[in-house]
């Protein structure tokens, strides 16, 4: 049977109707056609679906959109200001944080989640942060260094 | 990868959420979903009606009692214990454990409550409420049961919780003073499930000495389980060989598995070094760094 719900994504209100069975990432990307949420693995491991549901970094493959009724959510589209990429992007463009692009939005999010909560984070944590992203392109080298250099930017 | 239709309720009181899993025994009950969503993603589970217990405030409290012990809401994420200062303050081995479960993001959703009565043999939780000496409270419609960890796990994925239960918090007794902690496990990458793992808590006596001690192995056998013997060798000692020892003891008596991740002998290996090192964690002795 389906629900109405209504949230706030990426500082608007969004409303839908959705079967129970939908996926907070499927809402996103077929309800409110923000498609910057990408889908590899659909079962939690893989990371590129990860959204900002209340502030927190969670799986938006492992959550009903029915969840998500009443929540802030900030996906990948929300982080860019007035068409100015956040710092943060603008330094995975700096350090070549990434080449095909499909495990960017999670990384993203991700660290932006971390640099929240964490301004001067070591090159381990920023490592352990990302432990639940998987990239299959450059490595994760490009990556440390973009969050890390964000980190510094953020501090200065 | 998109998980069969069900019905869908999301009850806001605890006595709601029992009337309904007591009416629907076909339900299956949604906590943080960090693992059922993955079986129903794949359709390995296709329930008639999902139970969502994310919009019940009652039992995702934490209590901090006047004796010290600390009474989590089954609700609680893990994060929570990373995050919070008072809970790691007051259950460091819990605060150790947890930055191994999985990543960020699943510790964002993943639940106390929720790994415990999914009892995965290798998840770190089983073993801490274990090494605790927690006790889990499961309510049904009109009454309460309290249950201790070790009596709590009955197999591969099995708990006491029955049908029209639910469990609803799990009570960490107080930390004493003199409680030292180990958390050691070994696991393909970070995040992953643990191939082994082990939860010691070592209580010392006024002299330094182990007065007793819990031990609590995972990942090696369907469940996670207490290695009693070893942990009664420890008692009155406190140095290397004790831990060695333990390890050794620790070693013969619990059986192992082989799956696609290691053999039973490797497992059987793991338990005798990861115990040491636990152990020696607890102690507090150098060759914890070297090891």
């Amino acid at each position: 049977m389906p629900v109405d719900i209504a949230l706030t994504v990426n500082g608007q209100v969004a409303r839908g109707t959705v079967e129970a069975r939908q996926s907070l990432a499927d809402f996103l990307r077929e309800g409110l056609e923000l498609t910057g949420t990408h889908l590899g693995c659909e079962h939690g491991a893989c990371g590129a679906c990860t959204v900002l549901v209340d502030g927190a970094a969670v799986r938006s493959c492992l959550m009903f959109a029915v969840q998500a009724d009443g929540a802030n959510v900030v996906t990948v589209e929300g982080l860019a200001r007035g068409g100015e990429l956040s710092p943060l992007q603008r330094a995975f463009r700096e350090h070549h944080a990434l080449q095909c692009g499909f495990c960017t939005p999670g990384f993203l999010v991700t660290a932006t989640a971390l640099l929240a909560e964490n301004q001067n984070p070591t090159p381990a944590e920023v490592r352990a942060a990302l432990s639940g992203s998987i990239c299959r392109c450059t490595g994760y080298i490009g990556i440390v260094a973009a969050v890390l250099a964000a980190a510094q930017a953020g501090r200065e | 990868m998109k998980p069969a239709a069900f019905e869908y309720r999301a009850p806001t009181s605890l006595d709601e959420a029992l009337a309904l899993i007591e009416a629907n025994p076909e339900a299956k009950l949604l906590a943080g979903g960090q693992s059922l969503v993955p079986v129903l993603n794949f359709r390995l589970a296709a329930p008639p009606l999902l139970i969502d217990l994310n919009r019940i405030p009652e039992i995702a409290r934490l209590a901090f009692e006047p004796d010290g012990a600390l009474t989590v809401g089954a609700m609680t994420r893990h994060r929570a214990f990373e995050t919070d200062p008072r809970v790691r303050r007051a259950q460091p081995l819990a605060a150790a454990a947890v930055a191994d479960i999985a990543h960020v993001p699943i510790r964002n959703r993943g639940t106390l409550g929720g790994s415990l009565c999914h009892a995965d043999p290798a998840a770190e939780w089983p073993a801490v409420a274990l090494a605790c000496g927690a006790e889990l409270t499961i309510a049904r419609r009109g009454a309460t049961r309290t249950v201790a960890a070790g009596d709590f796990f009955t197999g591969l994925f099995s708990t006491v919780v029955g049908q029209g239960e639910l469990l609803t918090a799990v009570r960490f007794p107080a930390w004493p003073e003199r409680r030292r902690h180990g958390f050691v496990e070994i696991a393909r990458r970070q995040g992953d499930f643990a191939i082994v793992g082990v939860a010691a808590a070592v209580d010392l006596d006024a002299q330094g000495d182990v007065g007793a001690a819990r031990i609590a192995v995972f990942g090696a056998a369907d469940m996670a389980v207490l290695a009693v013997e070893a942990a009664q060798s420890l008692v009155g000692r406190r140095g290397a060989d004790a831990a060695r020892e333990a390890g050794g003891i620790a070693r013969s008596r619990i059986p192992t598995r082989s799956d696609h991740h290691a053999s039973a002998e490797y497992r059987s290996e793991l338990i005798e070094v990861l115990v040491r090192r636990a152990l020696e964690q607890a102690l507090g002795l150098a060759a914890a760094q070297a090891a």
